[in-house]
């Protein structure tokens, strides 16, 4: 039963206002990874790191996966995981990953 | 009939089956961008051009437009009017912003000698992000409807799914662009 049947709000107002503050921090902290020379030899770990958390933030609060069942978070993995399988696959056999 | 076997709304099943099928697009079109990135054999080359505090602050607009989604989904919910539509404004001019943005950055890369065929970046891209852009467009005008249907005294309680179902897109363009930013702007 949707939230909407329920009368339920799927999250509070200051939620999503502390959410979108972290996603601001995070892209700030992305921004300075890439200007801080020192940082360069993790850079691309710790941005993906920071990007898989803002893609998962929005996806889960602002998109309501968190609240909303379970079938819903599988047709989005699903679609996810192929679509990720697809990029490591070409980026294999295009040679990106040896040096 | 409005629930699936499943018991969620045909509608939002549909939207969800619809994104997931959008990652696939944009998997092969940043793919394509990855597998040949490095590998121009003219320039200009992307570190000459793409303008990082610039395309941060446009990133900013956009991950703010989605807030003011949500936000706009919470007012419909409560049956607030008035606040609905002015945060449905609010995220249909943030997407403006963005699309603004975009175009000034398109056009900059043409005047500095870059237009879609140049190179292997400029073709990889001007789709991707062209692509991406286009989405930001759909959303605006289905934002633009929404408005309307507010205007009109018919966007109450009981359509809070209808804007959660454009919710749902607007902010799946925006986890794209959370992508992207990564991929294109900051893993140079």
């Amino acid at each position: 039963m949707s939230t909407h049947e329920t009368g339920e709000p799927h999250a509070s107002t200051r939620l999503y206002v502390v959410i979108a503050l972290i996603l601001a921090v995070l892209t700030a902290m992305e921004v300075m990874v890439f200007y801080v020379e020192a940082l360069h030899p993790v850079i691309v770990p710790v941005l993906l790191v920071m990007m898989t958390a803002k893609f998962s933030l929005v996806v889960m609060f602002f998109m309501h996966l968190k609240f909303d069942s379970r079938v819903l978070t599988g047709v989005f993995t699903w679609g996810l995981f192929i679509a990720v399988s697809i990029i490591l696959a070409l980026m294999a056999i295009f040679g990106k990953f040896t040096s | 009939m409005d629930a699936s076997a499943t018991g969620i709304p045909n509608r939002k099943l549909g939207m969800w089956t619809f994104i997931g099928s959008e990652c696939m697009l944009f998997g092969t079109l940043i793919a394509t961008y990855l597998i040949y990135r490095g590998r121009n054999l003219v320039g200009p080359y992307p570190d000459e051009l793409l303008n990082i505090p610039f395309i941060t602050v446009t990133t900013f607009v956009l991950l703010m437009s989605s807030l003011m989604m949500v936000l706009a989904l919470s007012a419909v919910e409560r049956g607030d009017r008035a606040k609905s539509m002015v945060f449905l404004s609010l995220t249909a001019l943030f997407g403006l912003i963005f699309l603004g943005g975009q175009f000034f950055e398109f056009s900059h890369f043409v005047r500095e000698g870059l237009p879609l065929s140049r190179n292997l970046f400029s073709s990889t891209f001007f789709v991707l992000t062209g692509t991406h852009g286009g989405h930001v467009a759909v959303g605006v005008v289905w934002l633009g409807t929404l408005l309307v249907r507010a205007a009109g005294g018919k966007l109450d309680r009981s359509h809070a799914e209808t804007v959660e179902i454009a919710g749902l897109y607007w902010h799946f363009v925006d986890v794209v662009w959370i992508v992207l930013f990564t991929l294109i702007y900051l893993l140079q």
